[in-house]
């Protein structure tokens, strides 16, 4: 594993909106979903950040806006020293090959009426690396081999595998640019519990063997826990927490990351039985239309009369490399603040466009 | 008497020109009043084509069910068609994995309730919708009054999902079967709604079948864990037995893959080998032995039975987990 000092990726206040566009002639502008908004974070090379969140609060646009698969609207994308926002054409291509992503659903991400050589081929003819046929054919083999998948399964095509199996083939188009970052949006989640396991594996095996650094987004706590260096919360756009995977979980400070942990279930009687549980009320706001100062106040047990509905909370480090976005986390923490009932509010899902739908609107330019 | 008493319920699917699949083999279970019982396993098991033949919702044609569900003595699966739509709903509530394709998106919500309770208990439009704001209050909707009136698409997945266990609940059935219904929601809202169905189940005294691939929602919830594999139960346990000394190397290998929120970091997940594709047929074998770790010859020679285990539960395996070795 390379040790480097400085992060291989650096995201500073980066924003991704996308418009809400209405009438029959002219399309106007009605409003915004606020997807992302103004979310920094950096990832050291080698490491593995997990990214949390239920849906719709931006975590798989956060993924994408750090590729560039949408653009983002606002703020700072750095890897490895260069701004990606700044890139255009071939340097851009030229630092695409090294950042790669896996998606959640293998069977909607490889064309059925592709083989597994020509979906593994594309990628390595688009950057120019396909020249030398023998070569070609030897990492293609040496790449399906580190998934863990037969030779043979080149000339065939991804209906013939196994969900876990086209899993697999995912990771190897992913991994056979030999990129340095992979994004892994939600790699497990179509899986099986008994394939989960083995993909994961393999996840943290590559990351072993070629020094990779990986942001895996998920909403699965106990994955993203299990395999993550270091872990962000997000709750509707923003980052409400981030720390180290163990204290994260030893001491969760924000009160989301709170109920979230509390909500997980976990295989285990004994723990099931003794549990409390934080149950927050009603549901996620829209992002169109996010509650003003904190996000999570109109959800939130602790919230306060003061501050929490009017002032946006900044993620600011509360312990060493503990980083809040809480204006009371120290209180609550010591237990200075006692939770209170709180009513749900009523969240209609037609408020602009239901959250996981996002992606499908045209991003701002 | 048992509440549900499944015995040798067997669902085969057969299109013409394809070879019989087996989806159900012999499964048998039984639930008493009150009693929260789950079926788990991996996708393929059968676990839902079970609740369906109870439910008697399968289509007519492709499939052979054999067996028999008795439910309070009477074999649902002899009843005639008019006699089973009287018991669906009034008997036996089901709630499914997906509330959005569940409800009728073009009939308010209100309606979708009172309709229940119309046809099981002859109310009135106008005193069903009485009843039916007073169900969407106790499943924890807010300001009911106005929800009736809405239609589906209108409120959000986890509102959606509780206006479903509304109707199911509407004439307090004796049983409730609910199909995966948390999976497709958020953990919060998962959280609320497994919550509220825990607190329904206790206050209503209606026996409850679970359904679910995930073992953290059957570790908080159900009384009796019946685990399903290639179509047969392979284990079936007290829940604090099974979690406690899982027997069957299958459920071993589940319980040991699943990342857990409060184990140790860093240590090597327990990934069971293969995938379902490489199950061999129950009449060659035990469907799981190319995966499983502890298999012996005679795991080759025909399924394995189904035999009573010393801490009175089930077991189909010829060289089980031995109780020391189990999950820390």
């Amino acid at each position: 594993m390379t040790e480097r000092t400085e992060p291989l990726v650096e995201l500073r206040d980066v924003k991704v909106h996308f418009p809400i566009k209405s009438g029959l002639l002219v399309d106007r502008t009605v409003g915004y979903v606020y997807a992302v908004d103004g979310v920094s974070l950096s990832i050291n090379a080698g490491e593995t950040y997990g990214l949390v969140g239920e849906s719709g609060c931006g975590k798989s646009t956060l993924g994408r806006g750090l590729l560039r698969l949408v653009e983002p609207t606002d703020g700072e994308v750095v890897f490895d020293g260069t701004d990606v926002r700044s890139l255009k054409g071939e340097s851009l291509r030229r630092t695409r090959r090294r950042m790669q992503m896996i998606f959640q659903d293998p069977l909607s991400s490889l064309d059925p009426r592709q083989s597994v050589e020509s979906l593994l081929v594309e990628g390595l003819k688009a950057h120019g690396l396909a020249d030398d046929k023998a070569a070609t054919g030897k990492r293609l083999r040496e790449t399906l081999d580190a998934v863990g998948l037969p030779g043979s399964a080149l000339s065939k095509y991804p209906h013939e595998f196994s969900g876990g199996q086209r899993q697999r083939i995912g990771i190897a188009r992913a991994l056979v640019l030999n990129p340095e970052l992979i994004v892994a949006d939600e790699p497990v989640s179509a899986l099986d519990v008994s394939i989960q396991a083995q993909v994961l594996n393999l996840l943290e095996d590559l990351q072993n063997e070629r020094g990779l650094t990986y942001l895996i987004i998920a909403h699965d706590l106990a994955v993203v826990r299990h395999i993550a260096d270091t872990v962000g919360v997000m709750y509707l756009g923003g980052l409400v927490e981030e720390a180290s995977s163990d204290d994260l979980y030893r001491e969760p400070m924000h009160p989301y990351t709170r109920a979230l942990m509390s909500a997980v279930p976990v295989p285990d009687p004994l723990v099931e039985d003794r549990r409390e549980r934080i149950l927050l009320a009603g549901d996620l706001p829209s992002p169109t239309n996010p509650p003003a100062g904190c996000r999570f106040h109109t959800r939130c047990p602790w919230a306060q009369p003061t501050r929490c509905a009017d002032e946006r909370p900044a993620l600011r480090e509360v312990l060493g490399g503990h980083r809040v976005a809480c204006h009371y986390a120290e209180e609550i923490a010591a237990g200075r603040i006692r939770p209170h009932e709180v009513e749900p509010e009523l969240v209609r899902p037609d408020d602009g466009g239901s959250p996981g739908d996002t992606g499908e609107l045209i991003p701002t330019p | 008497m048992s509440l549900l008493d499944v015995r040798d319920l067997s669902v085969v699917f057969q299109r013409r020109g394809e070879r019989p699949f087996t989806a159900v083999d012999k499964v048998s279970f039984s639930v008493e009043p009150g009693q929260t019982v789950g079926l788990v396993g991996e996708s393929g098991c059968g676990k839902s084509v079970t609740s369906l033949a109870i439910m008697g919702l399968l289509p007519k044609r492709g499939n052979k069910v054999t067996g028999e569900v008795r439910f309070e003595g009477a074999n649902l699966l002899k009843l005639r068609p008019d006699d089973m739509r009287d018991r669906r709903g009034r008997d036996i509530g089901m709630i499914f994995q997906d509330p959005l394709s569940s409800l009728n998106p073009v009939i308010p919500i209100g309606v979708q309730v009172a309709e229940v309770l119309e046809r099981h208990q002859g109310m009135d439009r106008r005193k069903a919708l009485r009843e039916a704001r007073q169900l969407l209050d106790a499943v924890g909707i807010p300001d009911p009054e106005r929800r009736l009136k809405e239609y589906p698409h209108q409120i959000s997945g986890g509102m959606r999902q509780r206006a479903l266990i509304a109707i199911a609940l509407a004439c307090k059935p004796r049983l409730l079967i609910a199909d995966e219904p948390t999976t497709a929601l958020d953990v919060t809202i998962q959280a609320q709604i497994l919550t509220l169905l825990k607190q329904l189940v206790d206050e209503t005294g209606t026996a409850l079948i679970m359904i679910t691939h995930d073992l953290g929602v059957v570790a908080g919830l159900c009384d009796t864990v019946n685990v399903l594999y290639g179509g047969k139960v392979v284990e079936r346990a007290a829940r604090h037995e099974l979690f406690a000394r899982p027997r069957h190397p299958y459920t071993h290998g589940l319980l040991n893959s699943v990342p857990r929120l409060d184990s140790v970091r860093g240590e090597r997940l327990h990934a069971i080998r293969g995938s379902v594709a490489d199950n061999i047929p129950w009449t060659e074998g035990c469907a799981f032995a190319p995966r499983c770790d502890h298999v012996v010859d005679a795991c080759l020679e025909g399924a394995p039975p189904l035999e009573p285990t010393a801490t009175g539960g089930d077991l189909r395996c010829n060289n089980p987990v031995p109780v020391e070795v189990t999950v820390p």
